[in-house]
């Protein structure tokens, strides 16, 4: 009990700190701006203290996105891309590769597991991964504030998502439609909390495939990662157990993420001086946010993180409207 | 029986642990060439102090700059051109990141044979057109317009 309620200060330390650094860092406007060819350097501050900072910013996030229940990609884009000097191309190319690299380090043990289930991921990856190529490539066409602009609607959205939408542990699934019984998505793994085996079918097929076009177009449009939508399709829509719909997404993010992530590298959106930082960075602070998480599940922790996302949110959206520069 | 079936597909079984593999050697070498990147053991294409100045006439760093100016400002060759300049300290890192990216493109090649072998036809016509996809995306052919 003592451990929780310390666990829960600490929590509410992080986050204030980090709301805190994250109103002190100098915000610089983003990209559109001519460019002369001869730099004067103008900034006192030397260049290895934004890298730094961006380490202990995204250490930090590690530990909420653990804690929060939410992918790293939907914290690190609105938060970097609102606060720190650096244009929201490299930002989005940097927050796919830091999904991504979450998605292949949890990918094994999940499919291992049978968590993570690749007979309901292939079918629905090829969809989700063709849309994010038309995203990441809509994404980089669009200016700046509109990109944004969008954001932070989306932002708003995932905010009112994870602040309403219930979950089902085991949703029923009356009849399994055509399509998944013709592609015989099914399957058994053993839930511990019950000590059996539970069998799950999926419904709904070819209503959730085509939400996942939308949920690709936009991952690849803000370099989010998708968790926060992939998780209700899968579980409400189409009637995967929750543990199925979790894995199983985590795991698809390691083949959406990766088709987006080619056509930002390939547009030169990846600067290394972003992506090592955070991916580093976000890796150890998950595993810190996994040793918190096996200790105590503070309830408080998801409405800290639906509070820094809301922020975060307005902030990309006013930055993209000209209010707050 | 049931033991059976609550364990994972052989095909899932070989996804995973190409994925296991792969991971590890892609961060390592994401980490020791950072390293030898920000240490300055090797020469940076974009002088590393740069990235944060701010250009004459202009109000946002180098860094700050839409991916396209950059890539013009510093001549920096787009798609696979980055190969050309693997000697340097910042494009060295592209060996992880694109070793971290071709991740999935190999493990659905090693399951195609086991897919086949099943006979599971719908599934290895869409982990074929995966594999298409995936390649297409890494081509480098397809451009977005920038602003």
């Amino acid at each position: 009990m003592v451990n929780s309620k310390k666990i829960l200060k600490i929590s509410q330390i992080i986050f204030f700190s980090l709301l805190v650094l994250s109103l002190s860092l100098p915000a610089f406007a983003s990209g559109g701006q001519e460019v002369a060819k001869e730099a004067v350097p103008t900034s006192t501050t030397p260049w290895w203290v934004w890298p730094l900072v961006l380490f202990v910013v995204t250490f930090v996030l590690g530990i909420l996105a653990v804690l929060g229940g939410v992918g790293g990609g939907v914290l690190f884009v609105p938060i970097v891309g609102g606060f720190f000097p650096f244009s929201i191309d490299f930002v989005r190319g940097a927050g796919l590769l830091v999904a991504l690299a979450g998605a292949l380090a949890a990918g094994p043990g999940l499919l291992k597991r049978n968590l993570a289930s690749l007979r309901l991921a292939i079918p629905v990856a090829l969809i989700a991964s063709s849309a994010a190529i038309v995203g990441a490539m809509i994404g980089l066409a669009l200016k700046p504030n509109v990109v944004n602009i969008l954001l932070g609607a989306t932002i708003l959205l995932i905010v009112l998502i994870m602040a309403t939408a219930k979950k089902s542990d085991f949703p029923k699934v009356p009849k399994p439609d055509n399509l998944s019984q013709s592609l015989a998505i099914m399957g058994i793994y053993r839930e511990e909390s019950l000590g059996q085996d539970v069998e799950w079918h999926i419904h709904r097929t070819p209503q959730g495939l085509a939400l996942f076009i939308v949920i690709g177009i936009m991952a690849g449009m803000f370099g989010l990662g998708a968790g926060w939508a992939n998780v209700p399709v899968l579980n409400l829509l189409m009637g995967a157990p929750l543990k199925i719909s979790v894995a199983t997404s985590k795991f698809l993010l390691s083949i959406t993420d990766t088709s987006a992530a080619w056509v930002y590298l390939n547009q030169g959106a990846v600067l290394p001086m972003i992506v090592v930082p955070s991916i580093v960075g976000i890796m150890l602070g998950s595993m810190v946010g996994v040793k918190i998480l096996a200790r105590a599940k503070p309830k408080a922790i998801k409405w800290m993180v639906i509070g820094l996302l809301l922020f975060a949110g307005l902030r990309a959206l006013l930055k993209g409207l000209g209010i707050w520069k | 029986m049931t033991e059976d079936r609550n364990k994972a597909s052989e095909e899932q079984l070989a996804y995973a642990g190409v994925l296991s593999i792969g991971m590890w050697i892609g961060l390592a070498l994401l980490i020791v060439t950072f390293i030898a990147y920000v240490s300055g053991l090797l020469p940076s294409y974009v002088p590393i102090e740069k990235l944060s100045e701010v250009p004459q006439g202009s109000t946002v760093p180098y860094w700050g700059m839409r991916a396209h100016e950059f890539n013009e400002t510093f001549n920096v060759p787009t798609g696979w051109g980055w190969v050309s300049i693997i000697g340097k300290g910042d494009y060295l890192n592209f060996v992880g990141i694109a070793m971290l990216g071709g991740l999935s493109i190999l493990c659905y090649l090693v399951i195609l044979p086991i897919l086949i072998r099943k006979k599971d036809t719908s599934y290895v016509v869409i982990a074929i057109l995966e594999v298409a996809v995936l390649v297409l995306a890494a081509s480098g052919i397809l451009k977005s317009g920038g602003h």
